[in-house]
């Protein structure tokens, strides 16, 4: 079992909306005068009284946060805007300190909020990173030492002696990530700093930053909104709404949390208006996806297994030669494969039809997955044009076939969501 | 389970007087960049560069010279104008540039110091010594003036110019003492921020480096000396010029009145440091 080099107890950190204070000095000090004096404070509006902490003007923006952080782990932080991450990212930089609660750490932190934090304009590439590399807590020597490292890993030999105003953003932020990520700490905290440089960059920092937590043993937060490079990265992730913590643990379910979209897995649905694509929703003269009844048990498909189901549509009008589509969405919203009905079909006026549908899944990996459904007609143009969807249209569980001979857990960020026929196998 | 022990702990709350001055040694390389950062950025791009900090006292003495020594004849007698001017302007100009500077420490780094944590102490500290540079630059531009009068026979330096260090120090710690007050207070009143400029021109004229000490009357005197500025102004005068006296009774109440302040300053600046981004 590795140490533990971060410990985060209770933590809450509370905000007071709207203006803080009174605003003037003259409010603040006729509320302390009056709290000499053992009187009202004459600034608090009549209906706070008595509401401290859970009055409206509070907000916690973390509320009751616990956990730890072992050495060598790549943490991935995330949630909705507003659920905390960032304040807990900043109270761990030590930019703000909690309301309430301990952090504990042992070793440096290098935290990237943002990159380029103390950057002059004025003064060139070489002595920016010279003054970032302080600020992130280096000393002078340090950073001599690794200064043709951080240069060559910015790809910026030529331009180091430029004043950084006249670098392009790009440039900006390649040389500001390779600074702090070239910083000797124990510790290294990431908002989202990926979120600019080229994809061929991006890539780069990510291997720098897996390298740093595999092989180096260092500790690697990461908060961003990018699943992928969540993935890519952590080892393990915490789910905040909120300001709590909802969920800690393995990186996929994490995932599929904040996604929110675990819904529910049924075996019947009836598509109420906001399933509808926002065109079609509430249209009374065209075709409508009504409900579905399914003849398998969603929650729990064997790979392989073919799903029967009903779909009931209802068309005011007439059509004719109308297809079906079904889009299979992995839970990050990721589409993994489409599938066409093997017939088109025609629709009268006034017409309610219940149509059978045989939906195979071999080819899915074990996992849970959204299927969408619409209902399309070729056009003029050679292509489909949308006449009714539902979104989602069902959900279904695919799971683990652990009788194969080489079957283990599936891992969806490594191995995509297609599992491909066996490959034919012979000795000799 | 085994208590483990944590190189660091973050509390919620700071106490009274909790600067760490080892954690800023730690970080001296900083508080060098930054003066760095500071002083060449402010004459990037400029023809003149660094002459520019001459000339601003320059200006302002010969102004002074002009409506106060001339027209209003409140210099002192038996020295050279020019030189009672200079030599009250350049200390001044040290004092002043200190204290407006450390005043915006917290309102104008808040976008480093909310995105990246070190010893918030490093950028008044930074701020204080960086002014030094310009304040030797002006300083020995004085020393080439006092020259050429000493030479003449019209001015009387002696040894009291050995307390230079102790003077300079003194100043310091009074700008920053006040900047850090001022600071620390701005980060929830901005009003503050509206009280600086003026108020630094009104403790100008509070303590004499626009006219000379004799001017007061001496019933008020213990009332004007109460401002640490104006010992320390004489004192340096006295050092070398050679005018006015040199009362060490006042100079030491002078640096009680400092200490206080710097005291309280870094009190207040240790007490709101850690969440001064939350009301900034």
């Amino acid at each position: 079992m590795s140490e533990t080099v971060i410990k985060i107890d209770h933590v809450t950190k509370e905000y007071r909306l709207g203006a803080i204070g009174g605003g003037t000095l003259r409010g603040d000090l006729q509320s302390w005068w009056a709290k000499v004096r053992g009187k009202e404070d004459p600034n608090v509006r009549l209906d706070d009284v008595g509401k401290s902490v859970k009055g409206n003007t509070r907000f916690l923006a973390l509320d009751d946060v616990s956990f730890e952080v072992k050495k060598g782990e790549a943490l991935g932080i995330i949630g909705h805007n507003g659920a905390g991450k960032s304040t807990l990212l900043k109270l761990l930089s030590r930019v703000t300190a909690p309301t309430s609660g301990t952090i504990s750490y042992n070793g440096r932190i290098a935290s990237m909020l943002e990159v380029g934090t103390g950057f002059h304009p004025e003064l060139t590439g070489r002595e920016n990173v010279y003054m970032n590399g302080a600020i992130l807590g280096m000393t002078k020597a340090e950073i001599s030492r690794k200064f043709d490292e951080i240069v060559s890993f910015a790809e910026m030999e030529k331009f180091i002696d430029t004043p950084v105003k006249r670098y392009s953003s790009g440039m900006y932020v390649k040389l500001a990530f390779a600074v702090a990520a070239h910083l000797d700490s124990e510790i290294m905290v990431m908002d989202e700093v990926l979120a600019v440089g080229d994809m061929k960059f991006q890539k780069k920092c990510l291997g720098k930053m897996g390298d740093a937590a595999n092989s180096e043993g260092r500790t690697v937060l990461y908060v961003s909104h990018n699943m992928n490079t969540i993935r890519q990265l952590c080892t393990r992730c915490i789910v905040l709404d909120h300001g709590r913590l909802i969920y800690d643990g393995d990186v996929e379910t994490a995932i599929n949390i904040y996604m929110g979209s675990v819904g529910k897995i049924e075996n019947e649905y009836t598509y109420s208006d906001e399933y509808h694509h926002v065109h079609t929703r509430g249209r009374k003269d065209g075709l409508t996806i009504k409900s579905s009844k399914f003849k398998n048990d969603c929650s729990s498909c064997q790979p392989g297994d073919v799903l029967n189901f009903d779909l009931v549509c209802d068309s005011k009008r007439k059509y004719s030669n109308i297809g079906f589509r079904f889009e299979v969405q992995f839970m990050d919203g990721v589409v993994v494969a489409t599938a066409f009905s093997s017939k088109n079909v025609d629709f009268d006026a006034n017409e309610e039809k219940t149509l059978h549908f045989s939906f195979d899944t071999t080819h899915l990996a074990p996992s849970k997955y959204r299927v969408d459904i619409i209902a399309y007609a070729h056009n003029e143009f050679g292509t489909q044009e949308l006449i009714d969807g539902v979104y989602p249209g069902f959900y279904i569980n695919i799971d683990e076939n652990l009788d194969k001979t080489n079957q283990v857990t599936w891992l969806h960020q490594f191995w995509g969501h297609i599992q491909l026929h066996d490959v034919g196998t012979d000795e000799g | 389970m085994e208590k483990q022990k944590f190189s660091t702990v973050i509390v919620p709350k700071n106490g009274w007087l909790d600067i760490n001055l080892k954690e800023v040694w730690k970080y001296r390389d900083l508080i060098v960049l930054f003066v760095r950062r500071n002083f060449v950025s402010q004459y990037k791009q400029t023809i003149l560069g660094p002459a520019w900090a001459l000339i601003q006292p320059l200006m302002t003495t010969v102004v002074f010279t002009v409506v106060f020594g001339s027209l209003a004849g409140l210099a002192a007698d038996g020295v050279p104008t020019f030189l009672f001017y200079l030599s009250g302007t350049v200390a001044w100009q040290y004092f002043s540039t200190c204290l407006t500077g450390t005043a915006g420490t917290f309102t104008g780094n808040a976008a480093i110091l909310g995105k990246v944590y070190f010893p918030r102490i490093v950028m008044p500290v930074s701020t204080v010594l960086t002014n030094l540079i310009a304040f030797a630059i002006q300083f020995a531009m004085f020393l080439v003036c006092l020259a050429f009068y000493w030479i003449d026979g019209q001015v009387y330096p002696n040894l009291l110019i050995l307390m230079l260090p102790i003077l300079i120090l003194h100043m310091a710690c009074l700008g920053l003492g006040t900047g850090v007050i001022i600071s620390s207070l701005t980060t929830k009143y901005r009003d503050l921020t509206m009280v600086v400029g003026f108020g630094v021109q009104l403790w100008m004229y509070a303590t004499p480096v626009t006219y000379d000490i004799n001017i007061i009357p001496e019933k008020f005197m213990w009332l004007y000396m109460l401002n640490p500025m104006t010992p320390i102004i004489n004192t340096f005068r006295k050092a070398f010029l050679g005018i006015g006296t040199f009362d060490l009774n006042y100079y030491l109440l002078s640096w009680a009145v400092t200490l206080v302040i710097l005291f309280f300053g870094v009190m207040l600046f240790s007490r709101v440091e850690k969440t001064f981004m939350d009301t900034v």
